[in-house]
């Protein structure tokens, strides 16, 4: 049987593949302009945080205490460390993950004769760090073409070039702050997406530690409803740090789920509304469509100012399909990588910033409460390869 | 960009005149291919390099058959030793002679341990046993409840003394859960246990502590079918770790190539016993070493297709199409329109493509293909009457505007919709005269060619492995290669030696003029 239902579907897909393809020509050029459209509108609602924002990003001068009078903090509610030079904080673990890796690339690039072997031994570890075939390919001819290029080698030398080309790649004059910033009296809107298991919910609860410690009001929208207990997990973040959670039953359509997160924050005046979603594989047009009606409806309140994909540091090439459906179901503007803190280097982010222009906005280094960092390029490449 | 190793193999080979067997150098150049192929799939490095020396010293020596060009051979070869080491022994869970048996989950966050202990659960419930639940992840905010609603959908029992988010000795709870389980004539205890990172000391003496204990009787390694290079460092410091007797797969149902199976397979030599295939609690079943490597190749998932079809399709309808398919002759829109829907019903047309051998070189006009353009075509379809529908050929200019109107497209759509259906029909003629179903004597005889198809695939649709075996056995030298009476090498996941997509390639030639 299932040979002639193979046979059927085989002929019919490729009856119909055929037939339809001739049709795409004529339909490219009409389409194009319904992105843009929702372009404009997100970057004119971003451009006020920027400037807001852009400080506490590059350097830590708002180190400073958080304005929230302390009496209006309940005793019970813990009072996170802020958000700035957390990545300095967390250096030691990144070091753990990542040193070996730097180290391993600095000990061959620093060897007396560097024959192919040599060569071929750091594209291998640049591959075992999840960056791809094409993208460490292209790194070691780099580093090959400047190795000629310079001549001599001196340690010094070689960890400069290294470390420059480390930051190239991971592309240091990217926008890298997470606007979380309130546009006068609407909150700003933050949506969490992501395949299954990449600690969605407990990003919010993490982000939403670190706002509160930058000092602002949050308020956390559960609009996993499909996963057991989810809600539960994020309220447990939330009342950690006094922020409302805003959830339903379990099976609640999430788009409703996320309109009265965003409603209760508007009508609290809180600053920003973190809204979380059920963990979804990309394959699933279902649910990516289910995806893109949550954003829509957000919408029809107020703009999405930043959706963030959390992608896992173990995944594998796997990731940049990830990046691709996400980016264009919900036109993701950051990433966050988590699971740092073990042995898997995250190498993928690399080929999904080079492909989509995503940039990472924030890590996670670990289990703690306080473990989410933003992301500075030179402080991570800094820890890599050690001092 | 994402191309598979056997087109790549193919452009490596294209340049060489056909030998007798295979040279020195080819096998050279194929290494660097089956490298990159591996890679791009996860699988871990050293492992690939292990995999290429295995593979160059049987490429040295295989004669090359007639039926296989050397592209597909060492395809073939590739193929066979992922699924002999993927598969090398799989086994069933060792339940204790004296119950309860306990089974013990480990892996990192969010690898898919709770969801999986309530697959697990309502799998052994199935099998009539009557398992517990222990919920031994005391670290994550709520875990503890999420097994609690896992267990309630599986209609298990959890054992949950403890309120768990970070409250509780889970080295206790578990001790407590065997006596529990004893008194209350569980057989089987599930104890799910919090992710762990493998460079993490003290969670991982945790995990000790929990397994002596205890005492498991299996320790299932969950792992995530997305993960990349980390596998190997992962798999091993949880072998170093708490040890374990067998892998479980998750999140299989993404198109993560799932390298992460071979790696880990290779590194700890522990066989992978389940697969985990979605997020409802049935989506579980037994691991298949086969499609897996089909799926590491890039070849196409053919039976996972098949299966999706087997419950979008039914049985008359699917004899009825690939009747028409062999006769060829009053193939009309009407059936063409049938067969969108019921393609459509399968899913997104760039997945099903995707699962289909041999689709690397058209892969990028795949991807240009969309649903919307499906709905499109159906929509001038249906603007016809249905004697339009049964002869195109009548359709002229001023039934060409109605059409038009009435489906919201272009009169040009419409006309070259209509050329394009005759060109189709056309092909659909000349694969029921060309590949058709083999040994099929004439048009006339298709339905009993097709009957002949169907018990055929009844015969042979047993264990896949054991199917694959029966194909190695096949002397290389036989004249096709393949058994009569199947469409060529669809078995198994084996890339088609006949099959290929000229068909495909033809109508694009067609479109460009």
């Amino acid at each position: 049987m299932e040979y002639v239902i193979l046979f059927a579907v085989l002929a019919a897909l490729i009856v119909v593949v055929g037939g339809v393809m001739f049709l795409r020509p004529a339909r490219r050029r009409p389409r194009p302009p319904v992105e843009p459209e929702e372009r404009p509108r997100a970057e004119a609602g971003e451009a006020p945080a920027a400037t807001v924002e852009d400080g506490r990003a590059t350097a830590p001068v708002i180190e400073k205490p958080p304005p929230v009078p302390s009496a209006r903090v309940e005793p019970e509610i813990e009072r996170p460390p802020p958000g700035a030079g957390r990545l300095v904080r967390l250096r030691a673990r990144l070091a753990r993950s990542q040193g070996t890796f730097g180290k391993a690339l600095l000990g061959l690039l620093s060897r007396d004769t560097l024959d192919d072997e040599a060569w071929e031994e750091i594209e291998d570890t640049l591959i075992g760090a999840d960056m791809g075939v094409a993208v460490s390919r292209q790194i070691t001819e780099d580093l090959r073409t400047r190795v000629q290029v310079l001549g001599t080698r001196t340690p010094d030398e070689v960890r400069g070039m290294l470390r420059d080309e480390l930051i190239k790649q991971i592309g240091p004059d990217v926008d890298r702050s997470v606007k979380t910033a309130p546009h006068g009296t609407r909150p700003a809107v933050v949506l969490v997406v992501g395949v299954n298991g990449t600690g969605k919910t407990t990003t919010c609860g993490k982000l939403a530690r670190v706002l509160v410690g930058d000092g602002r009001t949050v308020v956390l929208g559960a609009a996993d409803t499909f996963r057991a207990a989810a809600a539960d997990q994020l309220e447990t973040w939330g009342s950690r740090v006094g922020a409302p959670v805003v959830r339903r039953d379990e099976g609640a359509d999430p788009a409703s789920v996320a309109f009265d997160a965003v409603k209760k924050g508007m009508d609290d005046k809180t600053d920003t509304v973190i809204v979380d979603t059920a963990g979804r594989l990309h394959t699933k047009t279902g649910l990516m469509d289910e995806l893109g009606k949550v954003k829509r409806v957000i919408e029809k309140q107020s703009p999405i100012d930043e959706i963030l994909l959390v992608l896992d540091a173990t995944t594998g090439q796997n990731g940049m399909q990830q990046a691709r459906v996400f980016a264009e179901v919900v036109n993701v503007t950051g990433v966050v990588l988590t699971k740092l803190d073990g042995t898997a280097k995250g190498g993928i982010v690399v080929q999904v910033q080079r492909e989509l222009g995503v940039p990472v906005k924030l890590v996670g280094l670990g289990e703690g409460a306080d473990d989410l960092a933003p992301f500075e390029p030179e402080a991570f490449v800094d820890a890599i390869l050690g001092d | 960009m994402f191309e598979t190793l056997s087109d790549r193999l193919t452009t490596v080979f294209s340049s060489l005149r056909s030998k007798g067997r295979l040279s020195e150098a080819d096998i050279n150049a194929t290494a660097r291919e089956i490298r990159v192929a591996l890679l791009e799939a996860d699988v871990a490095l050293p492992v690939v390099k292990d995999f290429i020396a295995r593979i160059r010293e049987r490429a040295a020596g295989a004669e090359v058959s007639q039926a296989l060009n050397p592209a597909q051979q060492v395809v073939k070869i590739v193929n066979e030793e992922l699924i002999t080491v993927l598969g090398g022994e799989t086994r069933e869970i060792r339940f204790a002679k004296n119950p309860p048996t306990v089974i013990m989950l480990a892996g990192l966050q969010g690898a898919g341990k709770t969801t999986l202990a309530g697959k697990l659960a309502r799998w052994l419930k199935a099998a009539d046993h009557t398992p517990l639940l222990v919920a031994a992840d005391l670290q994550r905010p709520n875990a503890v409840q999420q097994l609690q609603v896992v267990g309630e959908r599986a209609g298990v029992p959890v054992f949950a003394p403890e309120p768990g988010s970070g409250v509780g000795d889970p080295v206790d709870v578990a001790r407590r859960s065997i006596e529990h389980a004893n008194r209350a004539l569980h057989d089987v205890v599930v104890i799910d246990t919090a992710g762990r990172l493998g460079i993490d000391a003290e969670m991982m003496q945790q995990a000790v502590d929990i397994r002596d204990a205890v005492s498991p009787d299996e320790v299932l390694f969950v792992v995530d079918a997305m993960v990349g290079q980390d596998a190997v460092n992962t798999a091993q410091a949880f072998m170093d770790g708490v040890g374990f007797d067998g892998v479980v797969l998750t999140k299989l149902d993404g198109d993560a190539r799932g390298g992460a199976a071979l790696s880990v397979r290779h590194i700890t030599g522990r066989p992978i016993m389940f697969a985990s295939t979605g997020e409802k609690l049935e989506d579980f079943s037994v691991f298949h070493p086969d499609r897996m490597a089909g799926r590491i190749l890039d070849m196409g998932d053919v039976l996972t297709l098949i299966e999706q079809a087997e419950q979008a399709f039914d049985a008359e309808q699917a004899q009825r199409m690939s009747t028409k398919f062999v006769s060829g002759e009053d193939f009309t829109l009407e059936d063409f329109l049938e067969q969108m829907m019921m393609i459509r019903k399968l899913g997104p047309i760039g997945n099903l493509l995707g699962m289909m051998p041999g689709m690397g070189q058209v892969r990028d006009q795949i991807s240009q293909i969309d649903d919307k353009d499906l709905d499109r075509v159906a929509a001038i379809i249906r603007s016809m009457t249905p004697e339009e529908r049964s002869n195109p050929k009548i359709i002229n200019g001023s039934r060409r505007a109605r059409i038009a109107r009435g489906s919201g497209v272009g009169v040009g759509e419409v006309s070259s919709l209509v050329t394009r259906f005759f060109d189709a029909q056309k092909m659909v003629r000349q694969m029921a005269g060309g590949m058709g179903l083999p040994g099929t004597p004439g048009r006339r005889k298709a339905k009993q060619a097709a009957k002949a198809a169907k018990k055929k695939g009844k015969q042979r649709s047993g264990d896949p492995r054991k199917r694959a075996a029966g194909r190695a056995e096949t002397p290389a030298g036989a004249p096709d290669g393949v058994p009569p009476g199947l469409p060529p090498g669809l078995g198994g996941g084996q890339l088609p030696p006949g099959f290929q997509m000229p068909d495909l390639g033809k109508l694009q030639g067609r479109k460009k003029k």
